[in-house]
Order: C-alpha cells, then sequence, then structure tokens
C-alpha cells in the first residue's frame, strides 16, 4: 500500500479544518480497499473513530438521527430502527459480510464507491477515476452497470443497499465544514455522472457528514427490502428494491420506492410512487408503477436483463410491503 | 519505474512509525508500526503470529478474520494504528491452557476443513456468532451470519455443522464470554 501521513482527530470542528488532499478512515472497508489498488490516493489520512458522533437519537418531531459513525451492524439492530424503519433494517443486513457490517460506518456507506471493475483497475480508462479518460465499462463487460441515471461519460452503479433504503425513507445529511455547519437533503447528495461523474456527492473539501437524520417514519406503513442478486448473500445486487405502502382499505394512500443495484445513484421513483397513490393495492397497479420507475432506463451490451429484473423487484416488494400492511393492521385490530 | 506502479508492486517503507498500544490475545502490547501497515500484515509479519491467514487482501474471502473488542473483523481493511487501546484477539488466542476451545475442537471432530487456510477465519466468525444473541440459531442464520468467509473446498456442510454441535456444547454465561471475546 503506498504511504500518508496518519492523524487523529480529536474534534468534529478540527477535523474540518484538515489539509487538502486528506480522507477521513472510520471503517477503512472502501478507503483502505481503494488505497491498495492505487484508486484512491490521498496525501494524508485522518482517523475520525475518536468523535463524539456514535449516538442514534429520536428527535421531537419524530425525525432519527443517526451518528456518523454508528455501524451498519449496530444501526441495523438499534430498537428504533427495527420498530420504525424496517425497511433501512433489512436493508443494512442484506449488504456485505459480518466483518464488514462490523467495521462499516454509516456516513462511511453514504461515501462508499462504486464497484465498477474499470474504475478498480488504475490500467482501465474510467472519467470518475481520472477524468477525461474515457469509459471502458461502456463497449466492456457491462452486465454489472447501470440503466438509469447514466451518461455517455459513465454507468458505475452506486453500490449500496443502506442508501436505497435511506433513499425510500427521506433524510437530510448534516456536514462539518471549515466554515460551519450545512444541510443537506439526501436525495440531492449523490451526483448524476453527467459531464462530470469524478464529482461524485456534493461533499465539499474539508468537509465531514456528521449525521444523518431520516424523516419521520411513514405511519402504519408496511414495507419490504427485496435484494436480487447473483447468490444468495454476500453478494452486490443486480437489482433491488426499497418499498413502503400505506392504505386505507384496499387503496394505496401513500408509497414511497427506491430502486439499487440498477442506477448511478441510490435511486427515488417519486413519478411511480405518485402513480400508485389512490389505486388499489394490487398486481396490475404495482406493475403500471414498475414500467413507470425504468421508462428511461437505457440497456447497454450485457445489462438489459436488469430492466425487467428491477421490475419484478419493484411488484414483488410492493406486493410484500402491502401485505406487510395488512398483516399490522390485523395485529392492531386483535390487540385492540 | 513510475512511482504508482512500484507501489502496487512492492510494499514501501512508510516514512515515521507510530507506537501502537493494544491488547493481543489478553496480553497488552506496544509496538512501532508504520501507519499504512494493515493489522493483518503487523500480525503476521511483525509478530509473528501467522494463524491469521491472506487470501484476497481485499475484505472479500474472511481468511484474515479477527476479533476487535469482540467483534469479527477483516484484519486486511483495518490499519494497525486504529486499534490503540483495542482488544485484538486471533486463532492462536482461542485454545485456553492447551485445551482447544471448543469452537476449535468440533472443527476436527466435524472435519470442518479441507485445505485449512480458510479455517481460522472461519472459526473466528464462528466464535463471535456464536457469542452474538443477534444472530439467529437456525442454520439458515448461521450461513448468512458466516457468509463472509469463503471456503473454496467447500467444507460449508461440516462447518454449519461443527458451529451448532459447539453451540450445544457451550453455556455463554460470563466466563466463557470473557475468554472468547
Amino acid at each position: 500500500m503506498r504511504t500518508f501521513a496518519f492523524s487523529r482527530a480529536d474534534s468534529v470542528e478540527r477535523a474540518a479544518t484538515s489539509a487538502d488532499a486528506t480522507a477521513f478512515v472510520a471503517g477503512g472497508t472502501t478507503l483502505l480497499d481503494l488505497i491498495k489498488l492505487d484508486v484512491l490516493k490521498p496525501a494524508n489520512v485522518v482517523d475520525i473513530n475518536a468523535l463524539p458522533l456514535k449516538r442514534v437519537e429520536r428527535l421531537d418531531d419524530g425525525r432519527l438521527k443517526i451518528g456518523a459513525l454508528v455501524t451498519n451492524t449496530d444501526l441495523a439492530h438499534h430498537p428504533e430502527v427495527k420498530a420504525h424503519y424496517p425497511v433501512l433494517s433489512e436493508a443494512l443486513l442484506a449488504g456485505a459480510s459480518t466483518q464488514l457490517r462490523n467495521m462499516a460506518t454509516t456516513a462511511g456507506n453514504v461515501m462508499q464507491r462504486t464497484r465498477c471493475p474499470y474504475y478498480r483497475d488504475p490500467a482501465a480508462k474510467c472519467n470518475r477515476r481520472e477524468p477525461g479518460t474515457g469509459c471502458d465499462a461502456m463497449n466492456g463487460i457491462n452486465r454489472m452497470n447501470a440503466v438509469l441515471g447514466g451518461s455517455d461519460a459513465c454507468i458505475a452503479v452506486h453500490p449500496s443497499d443502506m442508501c436505497v433504503g435511506i433513499a425510500a425513507i427521506g433524510a437530510t445529511l448534516t456536514l462539518q465544514g471549515p466554515g460551519g455547519e450545512r444541510e443537506v437533503d439526501f436525495a440531492d447528495f449523490h451526483r448524476l455522472p453527467g459531464d462530470t461523474p469524478h464529482i461524485e456527492h456534493d461533499l465539499q473539501e474539508g468537509e465531514l457528514i456528521t449525521a444523518i437524520t431520516l424523516d419521520a417514519p411513514l405511519k402504519g406503513a408496511g414495507s419490504h427490502y427485496l435484494k436480487l442478486r447473483d447468490r444468495a448473500s454476500y453478494e452486490f445486487a443486480l437489482a433491488s428494491c426499497a418499498a413502503e405502502i400505506t392504505l386505507d382499505g384496499e387503496t394505496i394512500r401513500e408509497a414511497r420506492l427506491a430502486l439499487g443495484g440498477v442506477a448511478t445513484k441510490p435511486w427515488r421513483c417519486t413519478e411511480a410512487e405518485a402513480a400508485l397513490v389512490g389505486q388499489p393495492a394490487e398486481k396490475a397497479s404495482f406493475e403500471r408503477a414498475a414500467e413507470i420507475a425504468l421508462k428511461d432506463a437505457v440497456p447497454r451490451e450485457h445489462n438489459a436483463y436488469k430492466i425487467p429484473l428491477a421490475r419484478q423487484a419493484i411488484v414483488r416488494a410492493l406486493r410484500n410491503a402491502a401485505q406487510d400492511k395488512t398483516s399490522q393492521s390485523e395485529t392492531q385490530e386483535s390487540q385492540a | 519505474m513510475d512511482d504508482s506502479v512500484h507501489s502496487r508492486t512492492r510494499a514501501q517503507a512508510a516514512p515515521g512509525t507510530q507506537t501502537l498500544n493494544f491488547t493481543l490475545n489478553g496480553e497488552p502490547r506496544t509496538l512501532e508500526v508504520a501507519p499504512n501497515a494493515v493489522l493483518l500484515d503487523v500480525l503476521r509479519e511483525q509478530i509473528g503470529l501467522g494463524g491469521t491467514k491472506k487470501g484476497c487482501d481485499h475484505g472479500q474471502c474472511g481468511a484474515c478474520t479477527v476479533h476487535v473488542d469482540g467483534q469479527s473483523m477483516n484484519s486486511c481493511l483495518r490499519l494497525a494504528v486504529m486499534c490503540e487501546g483495542q482488544h485484538v484477539t486471533t486463532v492462536e488466542g482461542l485454545a485456553r491452557d492447551g485445551e482447544l476451545h471448543p469452537i476449535q475442537q468440533n472443527f476436527l471432530e466435524c472435519d470442518a476443513y479441507q485445505c485449512g487456510y480458510c479455517t481460522p477465519g472461519q472459526m473466528m466468525s464462528a466464535t463471535a456468532l456464536l457469542n452474538d444473541e443477534r444472530v439467529g440459531t437456525d442454520d439458515a442464520s448461521v450461513k448468512e451470519a458466516m457468509s463472509g468467509n469463503i471456503c473454496r473446498c467447500g467444507a460449508y456442510k461440516n462447518i454449519v455443522e461443527a458451529i451448532q454441535k459447539s453451540r450445544q456444547q457451550l453455556s455463554y454465561d460470563a466466563t466463557q464470554k470473557e475468554g472468547t471475546a
């Protein structure tokens, strides 16, 4: 592994004034992997594990504030998350392995890089890794690449499961920078590649994510996270779907839908959500939403299969979420 | 030779080392480590504990699994300097007073390995999951919790058997928890 200067941050404010070419390390599962591959080349690595960012707290307005350093394991098993955001717990536990979840943190997961093999190989052309060099995925083995949100410059998939759950729930990021604190809507944090795929997110030089605050839970919602992949465990998604749904009787009152494994960022499907409202909670409605969600999909040579796969993921996730809702109201009624 | 190519093919000496204080298999340790040295390499090459194996070196195979403060982690993706003040347990720390840990005994009895290269990592993940009440006790939960440990010989069936047999034998009182954490 290449060399770097190592130091430990003792306060959020001081961490946010770190020198240029600094990488913050928390779990290290992405950073050290990519330094070893010579994809990331920070001159300075600052360990932020001593910072007081490990709390999960319910706010007065019903939102849930998650410290940047809460591990994926701890978040997945946190009583507040299990009770009020089961779709996030399921998404977290569908990601990576036990060991990696024990190391990886909430903010680190948001910051994880694509698994596109051309990005990970310094010998390949990659506009994301080295702007202006081209994209070997475009006409290469692009079976795992994106069908949504891509550009002529980049079709790399955002690999996170956690972020798909968060995209469906809705959230706000708190960032600490040299100039103070600011907040960013989670939906705006990750950038579409466009002509500048190397600009992956809204984090500026020196800024540090300190918290992620989930929107208040959707009351009475049923939910499901469905992940489809090449093997049953410890594999990235070919397509995944986080769905939340609330019903008035058999009619859909509200729906939240996000996709993973098929898009260049955690992919909220707002148009498909709107089309579900007021519709009967049945297969035909789910299929129509799935059509809408994938209508702008652009397939490449090896990844056209992702379009029907993502549609099926949506239909199944919605069906399971609706059934989850039914079982919840039955439970509530029987308890009443 | 181009610097970037050079750094990929051979480990470079880091400019300046840092002092690391941590507890390894119950013993306090102080040593000087390079800031870019991962825990795996420090364990194997600097301390001389070769039980922890290097497989993929990228967090994909689980051969390097150790416990850090009782939790299973990939030692290939953790800088040694990040373990300051922490308790690290390797496969060498499982046996007590010359007596094998039940998971080691049951890996032997269940024939839960062939070439043995992944075995230390498998046993470290196994002991961690037996101590984790958040993980279900059925075979499916065990397989899911163990999916970060690849066995290319394909000894999975017997590994699950060894874990379940150990679960039956062990009553996890506080003393034993301390012993394996």
